[in-house]
């Protein structure tokens, strides 16, 4: 992890900043981008004073597609080079809400989909050029198989981990690494106070299973492990079946 | 115009005695945009702070409004390496702040007997180490906080810069607002080591002279006392002094890394622990075994300080050994004139009643740092509980003795005290209440304890 310099993106999440930890804790440079910039500099501090890395940060926004090839190169020229990206982006949002109103539906799609898209073809044409380097996505198990509880969300997420998909099809060739990370459910603000959570996952445990599937080189993680199984049985169940379940 | 609040969850609360336990609602901000809207979110809700909830009763716990969550709010803000201050959000835990300073050669200048405490925690009860006696409190090596406050303002304040709102915040048990920043010093150290001689005193008055002997000599000092002892062997004690321990003293092996230490693994009680377990038998032998384990009158080693500071803190969940009904300590502090007379009879009131506890602890403190702060110059004696039929009642005659001889019960472990006895063992309680009053005029800050002391703001009366 020493000498490499990662651009850390939704620095705000608390999975992606218990990611960024244990980067910093191996020793890594880091360029955190989120659009809160009150919060994402208090976590540069925070990550610069306990580990004793460079970190420096910029702002983001999701939707703001033409900005996205600045911070790629801004992330670049901070720490001189670049050799991975972790990108957490995403919001939840309201499944009832989204059905009735476009726009909301919208933002979900554009803050998991577009916008994390946007970001890494700038992020996978410079890696790409360079021949070597990572990215590391957050999709979720939501994105495995659309439920009538959180279509718009699962669709956006779906779309992202097929993007992915061919991304890593494309950049094995040039010796880009890319990581579907796939958790279940994270106790983070996202999920805080949210009814039928189960099997809740802490942002720590999620992030050092994390970095073990990028050391390996794996291609897609489910986090934790046993989501793997569980979404098994959940694609299996034939659309006939699965259609007059309330899940 | 008021925004939607963070999200809440209804859940059970308590503290680390797991006694009194309560049904509650509580919110989480994570970030600090969120923690700057708690109060013009929910106009008309009550609030408190709760840290790690180390302190043991009622006093991190509201039933009647939100328990709002800091563990999240950790971030570490600012580190001078010259001077050793340090800023941060108050949900840092000792155990953070160990962690990522002991191995660059700085200490926490005053630290309780577990480090998974909050910097918030450490600061609403205004902790005491085993080094009170000539390091003071953690108020002692405090610059300044950054407090929400009930109006929604946030304001830093120091003891130069309110002063009032400072002083009111140190030992103010999360009445006066919640603390967002906290900033303070760390000491140097050679090396993460503690130099430390162990003593056996065969009675009190052995160990009070121990303690008056070593008190200028080293920094740490702190005494298990086997309360169940009667007779000649009342208040027989093992002692325990230390010193940060300098680069000689460390073995040629530890030299290498002197800042380093090894952490051992935690042993994790899995259950609750049948409440007929702790008895007076039990514990007897325990007792007796722990005191003869050390043959030698007096033994010299040099321990890391995870073993020197927080020998509990291997055994993770040790709450779950008093059982499902949890237990309390009972915490007292004697002035110096009076402590020998109050402990003897204390102990023998503890003897008579087989109410002994497995390990009690009796320290040395220096003066009185807050108005609400704990410590008071003379001897603090802390007993373990499990609840049981008949204890408040034994308790309560704990109360008069305490009363009787000028001291006052610890409320960080506290869950059953009175009113009227909280009165008259915190002689400084109106000058606090003036400010409570002022700051928090409406009492948007109260917990369990609060209601429990009857602490609340008082309204002056304009005109007559
Ligand atoms: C094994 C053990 C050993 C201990 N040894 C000692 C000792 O040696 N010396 C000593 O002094 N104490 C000792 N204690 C007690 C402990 O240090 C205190 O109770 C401390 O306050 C606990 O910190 P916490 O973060 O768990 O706070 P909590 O228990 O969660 O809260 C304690 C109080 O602090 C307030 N508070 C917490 N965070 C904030 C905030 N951000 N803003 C405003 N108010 C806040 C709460 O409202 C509450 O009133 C010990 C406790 C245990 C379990
Ligand atoms: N928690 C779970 O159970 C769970 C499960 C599966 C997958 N995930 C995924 O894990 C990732 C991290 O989520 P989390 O649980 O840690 O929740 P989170 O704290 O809400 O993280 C989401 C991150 O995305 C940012 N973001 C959202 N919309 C944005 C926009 N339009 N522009 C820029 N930034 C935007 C957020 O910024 P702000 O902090 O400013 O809001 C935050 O940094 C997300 O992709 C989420 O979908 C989470």
């Amino acid at each position: 992890m020493k000498e490499h310099a990662v651009l850390v993106v939704g620095a705000t999440s608390s999975i992606v900043r218990a990611i960024a930890v244990q980067m910093a804790q191996q020793g890594a440079s880091l360029h955190l981008a989120a659009r809160d910039a009150q919060e994402v500099e208090r976590i540069a501090q925070d990550l610069s004073i306990r580990y004793q890395v460079p970190v420096s940060w910029s702002l983001v926004e999701a939707c703001e597609y033409e900005l996205h090839a600045d911070l790629v190169q801004k992330a670049q020229t901070s720490m001189g080079h670049l050799d991975g990206v972790v990108i957490g982006l995403g919001e939840l949002g309201d499944q009832q809400q989204a059905q009735v109103d476009f726009t909301h539906a919208q933002r979900i799609i554009h803050s998991n989909y577009t916008g994390v898209a946007s970001i890494l073809t700038h992020a996978a044409n410079h890696l790409e050029q360079q021949g070597r380097g990572f990215i590391i996505a957050i999709s979720s198990v939501a994105g495995d198989r659309g439920r009538q509880s959180n279509y718009v969300y699962g669709s956006a997420k779906g779309a992202l981990s097929l993007f992915l998909q061919g991304l890593r099809n494309r950049l094995a060739k040039s010796g880009v690494h890319v990581l579907t990370v796939k958790p279940g459910f994270v106790n983070t603000k996202m999920t805080f106070g949210k009814p039928g959570l189960f099997l809740v996952a802490d942002p720590e445990d999620v992030a050092t299973a994390v970095l073990k599937a990028w050391r390996q080189q794996k291609n897609i993680v489910y986090t934790p492990w046993f989501w793997w199984g569980i979404m098994t049985i959940i694609r299996s169940i034939p659309e006939g079946i699965f259609k007059k379940m309330n899940l | 115009m008021s925004q939607p609040g963070l999200p809440t969850l209804d859940a059970s609360l308590c503290g680390w005695g797991r006694y009194p336990v309560i049904q509650g609602t509580v919110q989480r901000p994570e970030k600090a945009s969120s923690f700057a809207k708690l109060i013009e979110n929910d106009p008309g809700e009550t609030l408190l702070a709760q840290g790690s909830a180390r302190s043991y009763g009622d006093a991190a716990i509201n039933s009647k409004g939100y328990t709002i969550l800091t563990e999240r709010m950790n971030r570490m803000l600012s580190f001078d390496e010259q001077t050793g201050r340090l800023r941060a959000e108050a949900g840092v835990t000792m155990q953070e702040v160990l962690e990522t300073f002991v191995p660059r050669g700085w200490f926490p200048a005053v630290t309780p007997g577990t480090k998974y405490i909050t910097l918030g925690g450490a600061v609403a009860f205004d902790v005491h180490g085993k080094n009170h006696h000539q390091d003071g409190a953690f108020s002692r090596h405090l610059h300044s906080l950054k407090i929400l406050l009930a109006s929604g303002d946030i304001v830093d304040c120091s003891a130069q810069h309110n002063p009032d709102l400072f002083w009111a915040t140190v030992g103010g048990m999360g009445l006066t607002g919640i603390i967002q920043e906290v900033e303070f010093s760390l000491r140097r150290i050679e090396t993460a080591y503690i130099n430390s001689i162990s003593i056996k005193a065969q009675n009190l008055y052995e160990a009070v002279s121990l303690f008056d002997k070593y008190e200028s000599q080293y920094q740490y000092s702190v005494a298990w006392i086997d309360c169940l002892a009667s007779g000649k062997h009342l208040g027989r004690s093992l002692m325990s002094f230390g010193n940060h321990a300098s680069l000689e003293q460390l073995s040629p092996g530890r030299r290498v890394k002197p800042l380093q230490i090894t952490h051992k693994k935690r042993v994790k009680i899995p259950f609750d622990f049948p409440a007929q377990l702790l008895n007076r038998y039990t514990m007897g032998c325990f007792n007796q075994a722990y005191f003869a384990r050390q043959r030698a009158q007096e033994v010299q080693s040099v321990v890391d300080y995870d073993t020197f500071f927080y020998p509990l803190d291997f055994l993770q969940a040790w709450n779950r050994l008093y059982g499902k009904r949890g237990f309390v300590q009972y915490q007292c502090v004697f002035p110096l004139e009076t402590s020998q007379s109050a402990l003897v009879q204390m102990l023998q009131l503890c003897s008579q009643a087989g109410r002994g506890s497995f390990l009690a602890v009796l320290k040395r403190l220096g003066p009185q740092e807050g108005w609400l702060s704990f410590p008071m110059e003379g001897y603090t004696l802390a007993l373990d509980m499990p609840v049981q039929p008949g204890l408040w009642k034994f308790l309560d005659r704990l109360d008069r003795l305490t009363i009787e001889f000028g001291g006052r019960v610890y409320l960080a472990k506290d869950a059953r005290l009175g009113s009227d006895a909280f009165r008259a063992m915190y002689r400084d309680y109106p000058k606090w209440l003036a400010v409570k009053s002022r700051v928090d005029p409406d009492n948007r800050f109260t917990s369990n304890l609060a209601q429990r002391l009857q602490i609340e703001p008082v309204h002056e009366r304009v005109g007559v």
